[in-house]
């Protein structure tokens, strides 16, 4: 039963949502579906929640290396929570001026925007930059010329790199652009490995997922396959 | 008065008639070009709803002709909003004027202090609102008494317009304008047509323009389930190797030799999308091995709802094992819905924790790599999963084994060895052969309509690139 009821459930929403891609009529109840999501989605928020404080708590109270995290992660949580929820330091809306919670929580200037463009972006922004660095780690560790396939790759980089830079174009700038062999200057040349070459195998790629996506639906459509909810019966 | 020898007697109506062809050139190379006529917007007939065909009659002898405006009445949620938007811009002129007389008359009239004359002039303003809500002007307008919200400029020739993104619900008049440039360059609109008849874009039974895709999803389904019966009956089904699922079993030996914990990242999007749905599959096969061979597995996730299936999948994997003593919950935990703060935590888990194993199976984006370079820099083995083409690239630079789009979704079918399961990856393959032979037949089309020239093979072509893949 604890299977039986979770697999009738998505057969019958996933044929639903089916149904109303190709019946205009239909499409409110995919939306109604898509609701239903939202919801389960929000109610299992309040478990993440839970989750979020239980983890952090137990591991101050056992004073767990690394504790202090927890202490500024639960800080910052409750912190950020009360200013959004209580809508604290925002003026009401001109419209209302008399009703003291109409004003936009996250309009500009008020403490939750401040949090979130002086706070949160910034250390968005950092994790982010930190790409860079490790981009260039991992680009150092692929094109290693140990065979001839990375040979190959190490070649097609080396084109690709140079062709979206200024030297690029500068080493083979000597070759006329209309004559018959422009297609040998680095810039052309790197647009070519990514229109033809790159954007080839990208597609096979892309179709192959197409296919899995529609096959692996259908199979958990079916009930054929389980294994999302612990798999047997 | 003795006449002009020179002039004739004519003159004075010459000279008038010269005044008015004057008057009337003059009056032609600035008079409004003609609005088109015979304006008919009717809905799209068996389409999905939203859209209406406009029609028109193109003027005749229209010089330096540029195009045409087709112009649509606003929807009520337009209406409503222009309204909303209106009201507020007038409200607020209102209350900053009222603010700004009374702060002028305490500061400089009454000699009050300004900090006090702000607090006094705001409550004063705040009266002014309450006292105006009703007094707001609407603003001006079109033609015909309507307001209207311009859809598109289309060329000369053109003498029709689709229409879309239309609100079902409403209901729609057109105009259109004939728009003309002159000889000084400057550009001129005519007046409007008349409006056209009210059109609701209602929606059809059914949309003929999916049908294509029907076709092809009925194909592919009747291939999976044709092989699914077929290995129902028996008939043996093999399948290749997949190196990364085959070291599953590897790597979480290692975390146990090593007496290090298994980190386990099912992607960073919710149970809705599939590839998270194939990270959960994958992660009981694996929580089952780590079972078995007393391993601890961590799982941080990024939505609440995998956090629930992951830890349903987890207990189950840790009963088939028989280990139900061993499983705890705990080891599965949310962090947080944002990207990079899920990055932040897991490459901060991966540093102090130095787990032997990392999986990384589902949906990635950017934080794919700072992942997977964190975990290489541990010397941990990673095996990655995804359907995201734009991270695979990361993955294969950075983990050890990596499974490649359909290999990622074929995962529990090879995991769990059960014909059906393997029938439809057979399926599968014949989806495959389909779009291989469109492809080439496609390919070998298109070129000959461009050597030969064509212009039926070219339409064709045109009309399964825009009618049957566009689907």
């Amino acid at each position: 039963m604890k299977r039986l009821v979770p697999i009738w459930i998505t057969a019958i929403v996933g044929v639903v949502l089916i149904v109303a891609n190709f019946l205009p009529g239909a499409r409110s109840w995919g939306e109604e579906a898509t609701t239903w999501f939202g919801i389960i989605a929000a109610v299992a928020f309040v478990l993440g929640g839970g989750s979020l404080l239980k983890v952090h708590l137990k591991k101050i109270s056992d004073r767990n290396s690394g504790w202090a995290y927890s202490l500024i992660v639960l800080g910052t949580f409750s912190a950020t929570l009360a200013v959004g929820l209580f809508k604290i330091g925002v003026s009401p809306n001109p419209a209302f001026p008399d009703v003291p919670w109409s004003g936009d929580v996250q309009g500009q200037g008020t403490p939750f925007w401040w949090v979130y463009e002086y706070v949160f972006k910034p250390l968005t922004a950092t994790m982010f930059a930190m790409l860079a660095f490790y981009i260039a780690s991992a680009a150092f560790r692929a094109f290693r010329a140990k065979n001839f396939e990375a040979v190959l790759l190490l070649g097609t980089a080396f084109i690709i790199l140079l062709g979206r830079t200024f030297a690029g174009y500068f080493l083979t700038s000597w070759i006329p652009v209309d004559g018959p062999f422009s297609g040998l200057r680095i810039e052309e040349m790197s647009v070519y490995i990514m229109q033809v070459f790159n954007t080839a195998g990208n597609r096979a790629i892309i179709i192959g997922i197409a296919l899995g996506i529609a096959s692996t639906s259908l199979k958990i459509l079916m009930g054929l396959d389980r294994s999302y909810l612990g798999g047997g019966d | 008065m003795k006449r002009p020898p020179s002039l004739p007697r004519s003159t004075p109506l010459s000279a008038l008639v010269a005044v008015l062809s004057m008057l009337s050139i003059a009056t032609a190379a600035f008079a409004a070009p003609p609005a088109p006529t015979d304006v008919v917007a009717k809905d799209l007939p068996a389409d999905g709803g939203g859209s209406a065909l406009v029609t028109w009659k193109i003027p005749v002898d229209v010089e330096g002709l540029e195009g045409f405006q087709v112009w649509r009445t606003e929807s009520v949620s337009e209406s409503d909003s222009r309204g909303a938007n209106e009201r507020a811009e007038s409200l607020e002129s209102i209350r900053s004027a009222a603010y700004e007389n009374e702060y002028r008359r305490l500061v400089d009239v009454e000699g009050i202090a300004p900090e006090d004359a702000a607090i006094q002039a705001r409550a004063v303003a705040r009266e002014a609102i309450v006292g105006n809500q009703g007094d707001v002007t609407p603003a001006e307008t079109g033609p015909h008494g309507r307001f209207w919200v311009l859809v598109d400029t289309v060329s000369p020739d053109d003498d029709k317009l689709l229409v879309g993104q239309l609100s079902v619900s409403d209901e729609y008049q057109f105009i259109v304008y004939t728009v003309v440039k002159n000889a000084d360059g400057s550009v001129e609109k005519s007046v409007a047509s008349a409006a056209t008849g009210m059109v609701l874009p209602v929606a059809s039974f059914i949309d003929v323009k999916r049908l294509p895709l029907l076709v092809i999803l009925v194909l592919l389904c009747g291939a999976v389930l044709f092989f699914i019966f077929w290995a129902r009956s028996g008939r043996p089904m093999t399948i290749r190797k997949i190196a990364g699922l085959s070291a599953v079993d590897e790597a979480v030996g290692r975390a146990t030799e090593m007496g290090r914990p298994i980190l386990y990242v099912p992607g960073i999007q919710d149970m809705d999308d599939l590839q998270t749905v194939a990270g959960v599959t994958v992660l009981g096969r694996v929580a089952k091995t780590a079972a078995e061979y007393d391993a601890k597995i961590e799982v941080p996730v990024s939505r609440s709802l995998v956090m629930s299936a992951a830890r349903e999948t987890v207990h189950s994997s840790y009963l088939t094992a028989g280990r139900t003593d061993a499983y705890n919950p705990d080891l599965i935990y949310y962090v947080t819905d944002e990207q990079f703060g899920y990055t932040a935590y897991v490459s901060g888990l991966i540093v102090r924790e130095k787990p032997a194993a990392c999986f990384y199976m589902g949906c990635f984006y950017a934080e794919s790599l700072i992942l997977a370079e964190t975990g290489n820099s541990v010397g941990a083995i990673q095996i990655a999963g995804t359907a995201m083409p734009s991270q695979l690239p990361f993955f294969v630079a950075a983990c050890d084994y990596t499974l490649i789009g359909e290999e990622f979704f074929a995962a529990s079918a090879y995991l769990s060895g059960q014909p059906d399961q393997l029938g439809s990856l057979k399926g599968q393959d014949v989806g495959k052969l389909i779009v291989a032979a469109v492809l080439i037949i496609g390919c070998l089309l298109a070129t000959v309509a461009v050597v030969t020239d064509n212009e039926s093979l070219a339409g064709a072509i045109a009309w399964f690139k825009d009618s049957v893949l566009s689907a």
